[in-house]
């Protein structure tokens, strides 16, 4: 469903381009959640704007594709458009721009590069009162400006709703759990599995194994210094856990 | 990759000339007076409109003042001397030569030229297309063609007409006020349209009168080299008001043309002016600037009586240089006026835009908010002043400037002005720049919007305290104006 092959990556620097990633191999069947954990600095933020085609980062080698799709020269709204979700690390602010119309110009703006017909505003209202009530988010947030003077938990919930609402293939969530407190965090793990199926794959990526309690990964990828380093069951994530980062790398190398 | 980006730029730049979606030319036989300025030609407009005499030597009087008035210098924009010999200052569709008593007596080139500007002048398919329905009067070139839900306003009580129809039905409104909140003399661009303006609109709203509906007005130039002088007149008489809107549009041409419009508003005591405009004249060749309107706009509003309130909002998006600052003299006491900017320039544009709000009467109140969004190789400047006279106890002013910019080759100037001869005024500024943000793209384009309407979507939302002001008819078509004026600005 979604098989990265290969993945090399740099940065320009002003000290010249900076390999980040260096050949990431990864495959996720439609279905499966993989986690991939890995300490500060090795890269793994660096992998989920990669995939969703931002434009700082400059691919050098390898592919990745989306249910059979070529994505990797995607622009980042046709890879939206393809299917794949980005739910941010730091969801960003857009002052003015109210929740309903941010939402609804987007998932029209994917139905309109799918070639489906736009939502009119009566069933765009529809489908976000019903999501919002599914994932117990208050309606009043679809009235306030994006992110903005959100809770690190209302942000991250918004990013799960948009994700409901986008109903994506691939959803890739970069350190979701950075910043909850054990209630928020609950909150967005049971809104992720609940979208949990067998057709949609999920990437999540996180520091602390904590987030796996309450999204059972069915993969572990340790990612270290640009690549994954180790693979395993749910039980690396544990090991992980007890041993500490040093340990495992040290092993793995 | 770096030389790739660049080329497509100005592939994309070279586009957008062709994305000014109201530059067409309309193929009507016109009867023009000859090239050039002269008392003559003074007299020609004036016997064309068949005005009364007293209307010839006010023109008159101007034209001699304007003669040895220098002109402006202090705005920033720059620009080559106008050869004001070099304008016809009179043009009208020859079809009207006769004017029309009905919209099915109008030209129907003048009225397709209308629908294609997506304003419908037949009242039933305005009444059939939107819920509220807007009064339009609409001028072209020098004359005013059509003014629609006469009845309905004169049922009100309210005059809704061109300045040349109020000339000769209602001479004792228009001597009283003409000339009475922007002097002739004030300055070159005023004292010009003084002498030689051909239409406008003029509105007068009587005692304790609502104004049943929103009143328009639409101006287009046609005519090659022709300058438009219109001239506006509003009028709110005790506890009235209200809410008109002016949308403009130009066809694109190789020379620029001379816009030089003066609107006068005045609010006599309890009553409410809230004035719109939505500018989009031709903002000239997105490379070399050339061909674009000269837009230099004098409008003043006068809060002659107390408790009365004056509002601007305006949406600047064309024209290739912008030269106005829609003021409010707050002469009586617990009187307020309100000035909300929205100016996009790009390609080569250049603005130089603002208020003043001069506080006269006690407890006087101000706001001022100003949204300037600059990108490709364009330059604007917010300019502002707030005056607080002698006797103006407790007046109060806010004023909130923040700049946009969108790329690394254009820019934004603050330039605010604060005299306060009253020590118990309370000014507050604030003033912020930004550029547009990389993280914002990149968050609206992973949820599917494409780089142009992530732009348009953004600045939107930057400029949102502002568009609300407008009346919601026209908000929608300005939100949409915003995305259009900003096509080829990211990439």
């Amino acid at each position: 469903m979604i098989k990265i092959e290969n993945l090399k990556a740099s940065i320009e620097t002003d000290d010249g381009d900076k390999e980040i990633l260096k050949g990431v191999d990864l495959e996720i069947k439609g279905g499966e959640v993989h986690a991939i954990m890995g300490p500060n600095g090795a890269g793994k933020s660096t992998l989920s704007y990669v995939l969703a085609g931002r434009e700082d980062y400059e691919v050098t080698d390898g592919s990745v594709m989306l249910d059979g799709e070529d994505i990797t020269e995607m622009d980042p709204e046709e890879r939206a458009a393809a299917g794949l979700f980005l739910a941010f690390q730091y969801p960003i602010e857009i002052p003015g721009v109210n929740m309903s119309t941010f939402l609804k110009t987007s998932l029209n703006a994917i139905r309109k590069q799918r070639g489906e017909e736009e939502l009119d505003s009566l069933a765009l209202l529809k489908l976000m009162k019903a999501k919002t009530k599914e994932l117990g988010i208050s309606e009043d947030m679809m009235k306030r400006a994006v992110n903005v003077g959100f809770s690190g938990g209302e942000k991250k919930r918004n990013e799960v709703l948009q994700m409901a609402m986008l109903e994506p293939k691939f959803c890739v969530l970069d350190e979701t759990d950075s910043g909850l407190d054990i209630d928020a965090l609950k909150v967005v793990a049971d809104g992720v599995n609940a979208m949990r199926d067998e057709k949609r794959s999920f990437l999540v990526i996180t520091h602390y194994q904590r987030l796996l309690d309450y999204i059972k990964p069915d993969v572990v990828h340790i990612f270290a210094n640009g690549k994954i380093v180790k693979t395993g069951g749910p039980e690396l994530a544990k090991e992980l856990e007890a041993k500490g980062y040093n340990d495992l790398i040290g092993e793995a190398a | 990759m770096s030389s790739e980006i660049s080329e497509e730029t100005i592939q994309t730049v070279k586009d957008m000339a062709g994305k000014y979606d109201a530059g067409f030319v309309t193929d009507i036989e016109s009867d023009k007076a000859p090239k050039g300025l002269s008392e003559e030609i003074i007299k020609f407009i004036s016997a064309k409109k068949k005005e009364p005499e007293w209307m010839l030597e006010w023109r008159m009087k101007a034209y001699k003042k304007w003669l040895d008035m220098p002109e402006p210098t202090w705005q920033k924009p720059d620009f080559e001397p106008i050869n004001y010999q070099d304008y016809y200052y009179y043009a009208a569709p020859k079809s009207m030569a006769d004017k029309p008593k009905s919209l099915d007596e109008v030209d129907p080139k003048l009225l397709e030229t209308y629908e294609k500007l997506g304003i419908p002048l037949r009242e039933q398919e305005i009444l059939a297309g939107v819920a509220n329905p807007v009064a339009v009067d609409v001028v072209f070139d020098s004359v005013s063609v059509a003014t629609t839900f006469k009845k309905t306003l004169e049922d009100a009580g309210v005059i809704f007409c061109s300045i040349s129809e109020a000339i000769q039905n209602h001479p004792e409104l228009v001597k009283k006020y003409i000339g009475s909140v922007v002097p002739q003399g004030d300055n070159k661009h005023a004292c010009l349209n003084s002498a030689v303006f051909t239409d406008g609109s003029f509105v007068y709203v009587p005692k304790g009168v609502r104004c049943p509906m929103e009143l328009s007005t639409y101006f287009r130039i046609n005519e090659l080299n022709t300058g438009q002088f219109e001239r506006t007149l509003i009028i709110a008489d005790e506890g009235s008001y209200v809410s008109y809107l002016e949308g403009c549009t130009a066809p694109m041409r190789d020379e620029n043309q001379l816009h030089a419009a003066v609107v006068e508003l005045v609010a006599h005591k309890d009553a409410e002016i809230k004035y719109s405009t939505v500018q989009n004249w031709y903002p000239g060749d997105a490379e070399t600037g050339k061909g674009g309107i000269y837009n230099f706009v004098t409008k003043r509003g006068l809060c002659e009586g107390d408790h009365s309130k004056i509002s601007w909002t305006q949406v600047e998006t064309g024209s290739s240089i912008t030269w106005k600052y829609p003021s409010c003299i707050l002469k009586g006491d617990h009187s307020q006026g309100e000035f909300y900017s929205v100016a996009i320039t790009n390609g080569r544009q250049q603005a130089d835009t603002g208020t003043k709000m001069i506080h006269i009467g006690k407890n006087t109140r101000s706001r001022i908010v100003a949204k300037g969004i600059s990108a490709g190789k364009s330059d604007q400047t917010y300019r502002g002043l707030v005056k607080i006279m002698p006797g103006a106890d407790n007046a109060r002013n806010f004023t909130q400037c923040d700049s946009l910019l969108i790329g690394d080759q254009c820019g934004a100037h603050t330039v605010p002005y604060i005299e306060t001869r009253n020590k118990g005024a309370q000014l507050e500024h604030e003033a912020t720049t930004s550029k547009i943000s990389e993280d914002q793209m990149f968050y609206c384009m992973q949820r599917g919007i494409g780089e142009e309407e992530a732009l348009a979507l953004i600045v939107n939302g930057f400029a949102k305290e502002v568009m609300q002001n407008l009346p919601m008819e026209f908000a929608v078509e300005a939100q949409k104006l915003v995305g259009i004026s900003l096509e080829g600005s990211v990439g």
